[in-house]
């Protein structure tokens, strides 16, 4: 570019950050998406150890086989558990990894001299992903569509038409908590112990190991308070007919206020904890 | 052997001196420990909260072999796993060429190169209950039976750290492997269930190819004295087969390695 025109002339707009951001939201993507395809056999990896729906499935069909179990016949299961895989490998994220790494090794100094925000560009790594997740996802809703579990779809066109909105609810929160919790790796060394709590949290309140009607009332109830909930049972419970529609509309309220929430609390203690960063070496 | 013996007792001394100087890192893991035995009994608990009997097992049976899974995750996570982390970085970076240029065997090397001692928690938490499972049962294994658990407890030892093997193989071929090692545990976690509550391949899986079965469920049929002894000896030559199988697979591999900065 010529040295002329980067002088800005007196009245000449300046460039907000956001529309800088916005810009460069294409080739993000890009690069996220190619990073995607070059990194496929990881892909594979990540996706064979998202095995647990399918354990829990055999576990509680096995339970199934002598009548159902609460309001959870046999098919009942299939069609919950294999939602919720589907829900999962949709709305994964891993982030958390890729900053308690570059926190510790201090190249996250690189993503902070680039003029977007770290977490948008890890936002965007993550979403350019998705149509890799969606075709490496297809066979297991071809076999959901073919089992047992097929007829006890949602036919509300409602549920059908949240769907998106909920899985984008569920990934968000995800990922925001992810950012959250790395955060932390700015202040504390072993920012992925707390995450491995958060983890375990998250397999029994989200609905991931047991459906949360399954639990003593009391259980079931303190987890409509958390947010795992809505990170799994609820996008899953929604298009399995499980959630009246008026429930399922307040739920998602519920969700993006968690959302909302957790992006605040994300944003703030990443601003600070920035404040403390100090790479070494270079 | 007596050298290697030797060998073996001065890396385990390096990793408890290490691990010492962590203490409230202990102190956190304890209590860690203990929390995710407690939680893993969740998703059990709610099982057999809406049924008594699942595939044939009772929850007390059941709780058994939770007991042989939570004392296999102490091995895995306190022996197994934190050796796979550094054989792992070695590849990525190279310096395994140092390990090789030792005179000793190196998957001996890399397979004691680390160990959390804190993972004994584990083990105790395994123990406990076993002990929760037999109070209620309102009897005690015999001690021929605890003898067959012991030894099966043996052969499970080592098909887990002939898998790990296999695993470490694969680290050659696949350099970024932090998510090999994150499918591994994803799939051992299947083993806190009793296999026989799987069905068609998911059982031909969990029984041949990752035996998971001969982890935790046998030498719980064993201290329950439920296992014949067909089942027994099978599991015997099955961890012979993966041990031999393994350490091929080593040589095989470690004869393809080439250095990274090479």
């Amino acid at each position: 570019m010529p040295l002329a025109r980067r002088v800005r002339r007196p009245g000449a707009r300046v460039t907000l950050p956001r529309v800088r951001t916005l810009r460069a939201l294409p080739t993000l993507l890009r690069v996220g998406f190619a990073e995607a395809v070059a990194y496929r056999a990881e892909f594979l990896v990540w996706l064979l150890s998202t095995n647990m729906p399918l354990v829990m499935l055999a576990l509680w069909s096995a339970a199934a086989r002598d009548g159902p179990v609460g309001r959870y016949t046999g098919a009942q299961f299939t069609a919950y558990f294999l939602v919720a895989l589907v829900v999962r490998l949709l709305t994964g994220a891993w982030v958390i990894w890729e900053l308690n790494f570059e926190i510790r090794q201090g190249t996250l100094a690189f993503r902070m001299l680039r003029p977007v925000h770290p977490l948008v560009a890890y936002a965007t790594e993550n979403l350019a992903a998705v149509p890799l997740r969606l075709v490496l996802s297809s066979p297991v809703v071809v076999v959901l569509l073919l089992s047992s579990g097929a007829p006890l779809l949602s036919r509300d066109p409602v549920a059908w038409a949240a769907f998106p909105a909920a899985l984008a609810g569920a990934w968000a929160i995800t990922f925001l908590a992810m950012s959250l919790v790395g955060a932390l790796a700015f202040y504390v060394e072993s920012a992925g112990s707390v995450f491995e709590i958060w983890m375990g949290l998250f397999g029994v309140f989200s609905g991931y190991l047991v459906p949360l009607d399954l639990f003593p009332p009391w259980l079931a109830t303190l987890a409509r308070f958390l947010p795992f909930r809505y990170m799994l049972a609820f996008p899953v419970e929604m298009v399995t007919g499980l959630l009246p529609r008026a429930r399922a509309l307040e739920e998602l309220a519920i969700q993006w206020l968690f959302v909302g929430l957790l992006f605040l609390l994300a944003s703030a203690a990443w601003r600070r904890g920035v404040r403390r960063f100090s790479s070494v070496g270079g | 052997m007596l050298r290697y013996l030797r060998l073996l007792g001065v890396q385990v001394r390096a990793s408890a001196a290490t691990a010492m100087q962590y203490r409230t890192e202990f102190l956190a893991e304890g209590a860690l420990a203990l929390f995710w035995s407690g939680w893993s009994l969740v998703p059990v608990l709610v099982l057999f909260g809406h049924r008594p009997v699942v595939a044939g097992w009772t929850f007390d049976e059941a709780l058994v072999v939770m007991g042989w899974f939570l004392l296999m995750k102490g091995i895995l996570e306190g022996a197994v796993n934190p050796s796979l982390a550094s054989v792992v970085e070695h590849i990525r970076k190279g310096t395994l060429d140092f390990v090789l240029l030792k005179p000793a065997d190196a998957q001996f090397l890399v397979s004691t190169a680390k160990f959390q001692p804190w993972r004994v928690l584990d083990v105790f938490a395994g123990l406990a209950v076993f002990a929760v499972a037999f109070h209620r049962m309102g009897r005690w294994p015999a001690p021929g039976h605890a003898a067959a658990a012991l030894l099966l407890l043996l052969c499970a030892a080592s098909t887990l750290y002939s898998l790990w093997i296999l695993v470490i193989s694969a680290a050659f071929h696949v350099v970024k492997v932090d998510n090999l090692s994150f499918l591994f545990s994803s799939i051992f976690d299947a083993a806190r269930w009793p296999v026989g509550v799987f069905r068609g391949a998911w059982r031909v899986i969990f029984t041949f190819v990752v035996p998971l079965a001969l982890m935790t469920t046998f030498p719980a049929l064993a201290l329950l004295g439920r296992l014949d002894l067909r089942t027994a000896l099978g599991s015997l030559l099955g961890a012979a087969l993966f041990a031999a199988f393994a350490r091929l697979v080593w040589k095989a591999s470690i004869g393809r390695y080439t250095s990274a900065s090479s």
